[in-house]
């Protein structure tokens, strides 16, 4: 009998787990239809924008500040005993622009965005915010989802180059007190290093970074039932799905670049 | 199968005019939840309908029917003529600027203050200006509510009342036909609820609107009601106005009125 029991709840798990795929798939279609479809709601798209972009910078460029700092410092031993301190500012940038910039913001703004995204429409769900708008004739999903998704698209390339930037001047900090390397020096060993093979491969994913943030925050809060408490499940589950999916985007840019560009 | 509507209902006194909702046989479920099972009902021009019933017993699903924020499983729904369930999303969004709807919990968008909450519904349809400023149209809404001194405080700032006048003033300002209102006197206290109801009697004066209220606050019904309808097990059980359903010795029905 209880052997029965755990195999239903196991089958209804699994079950549950691949109606979510299709319903978050079924999301993203109608995004993409919603999307094309004018007219665009420009003033909520630039709102959406300034706010997703605002609220983000200061955590992202101190993270990434960080990062550029204990990367280095991590690093610098190992290439000391090996006499290669001379490589260290191309393997910083390499590293930081290639991977580590745009993986940290984008983990960042999965928090960030994600759960803000999840609990905002979800509130706005359990309030019935949603059906008011439906009801005065507006489009709720073009207005509330199509914004974010697209401002989260469009912003998280931005904010992972300012990450970038400010990693590097982190790591040039370092740099600069135990090496005393020169600003000119560092700049340009980081910049005859990379190449457009580095940029470009993280710029496109850093897209596909904002839009799997922006749909799973969307979905999650959109969707959202059962009250309050739907509101932090929303949230909650927005995140953990965001990151996961950071993770499953980076394995497949990679893997692509790695055909495209012979990494 | 017997139909306690033959049985109970009563001809109502006021006279009828246009029928601006035409519902018939409405079914809806929810899994093996049963929640309207063949619903009927009229809602004619200038009239306040009232329909009542239990926790549970499907108002609001009913009520949000006739907007389509809900579908119904079977049955028609007609609103102005049109058949909501034939409309496309184009047409659906203009009709529904011609339906006013009151949230039980007020809706108001939380991160617009009061002003912009008035406004949204204006700005996305500009037709419904009728020449007039936006800036005027708040005011004047809001100036019906008696509420023009809150137009820059944001929902957070307002106490339950001033939240559902404020709801009402949105409600109004596309100057719909037919204002549809979920409980509004649920979670007020009787000073408020009072008021609310008059609010409700003044404005179908000023803007001859229909109103159809979803209540089981039987003081509410019957002040407003010129005309009442109990659901029951998911139909019309009752029908009549609130004099004549007093009166009826049916102890379903004298379950609300004890």
């Amino acid at each position: 009998m209880i052997k029965i029991l755990t195999q239903s709840t196991q089958f209804k798990e699994i079950k549950d787990f691949f109606e979510e795929i299709g319903q978050i798939s079924l999301f993203t279609t109608r995004f993409f239809r919603e999307a094309v479809n004018p007219p665009v709601e420009w003033k909520e798209l630039f709102r959406q924008c300034y706010i997703i972009g605002n609220q983000s910078l200061f955590l992202v460029t101190v993270t990434g500040f960080i990062m550029g700092l204990v990367l280095t410092l991590q690093v610098r031993p190992t290439m000391l005993e090996f006499g290669a301190e001379s490589y260290m500012p191309s393997m910083v940038g390499i590293s930081i622009i290639r991977e580590i910039g745009p993986m940290i913001t984008a983990l960042i703004c999965a928090g960030k965005i994600g759960s803000s995204m999840g609990a905002e429409l979800g509130s706005m769900k359990v309030t019935e915010q949603i059906d008011a708008m439906e009801v005065s004739g507006t489009n709720p999903f073009k207005y509330l989802v199509v914004t974010r998704v697209l401002a989260c698209t469009l912003m998280l390339p931005l904010l992972v180059i300012a990450a970038d930037t400010v990693g590097l001047l982190g790591s040039f900090f370092i740099e600069y007190t135990k090496g005393a390397v020169t600003p000119v020096l560092f700049f340009n060993k980081v910049f005859m290093t990379i190449e457009f093979g580095d940029l470009l491969p993280s710029t496109i994913k850093s897209f596909f970074f904002g839009l799997v943030i922006g749909i799973v925050g969307c979905y999650k809060g959109y969707t959202s039932k059962k009250g309050t408490a739907g509101v932090g499940t929303a949230a909650n589950s927005a995140v953990v799905v965001a990151s996961l999916m950071v993770f499953l985007v980076d394995l497949i840019a990679v893997l692509a670049a790695d055909i495209f560009y012979d990494l | 199968m017997i139909k306690p509507t033959n049985i109970l209902s009563n001809h109502p006194k006021i006279e009828k005019g246009k029928a601006l909702i035409e519902i018939r046989d409405v079914q809806k479920s929810f899994g093996d939840n049963h929640v309207l099972r063949g619903f009927n009902l009229d809602l004619y021009e200038k009239e306040n309908l009232v329909i009542v019933g239990k926790s549970g017993s499907g108002k609001s699903v009913l009520i949000k029917c006739f907007v389509r924020l809900v579908e119904m499983d079977s049955g028609s729904v007609k609103v102005l003529g049109k058949e909501i369930s034939e409309l496309g999303q184009k047409e659906l969004d203009e009709l529904r600027t011609e339906v006013g709807f009151l949230f039980q919990g007020s809706a108001l968008y939380d991160s617009m203050t009061v002003r912009e909450n008035l406004e949204f519904p204006l700005r996305r349809h500009p037709d419904k200006l009728r020449g007039e400023k936006v800036e005027d149209l708040v005011i004047e809404a809001l100036e019906s509510v008696g509420l023009a001194h809150a137009i820059d405080l944001m929902p957070a700032e307002l106490s339950g009342g001033m939240k559902r006048r404020i709801a009402l003033a949105r409600t109004i300002i596309l100057r719909p036909k037919i204002i549809l209102y979920d409980e509004p006197t649920s979670g007020l206290d009787p000073i408020t609820s009072k008021e609310i109801i008059q609010l409700i009697l003044d404005i179908q004066q000023k803007y001859n609107t229909a109103s159809l209220i979803i209540t089981h606050d039987m003081d509410c019904a019957r002040v407003i009601s010129n005309r009442m309808v109990i659901l029951r097990d998911g139909i019309n059980y009752a029908e009549g106005t609130y004099a004549e359903l007093v009166q009826l010795k049916d102890p379903k029905v004298q379950a609300f009125f004890k």
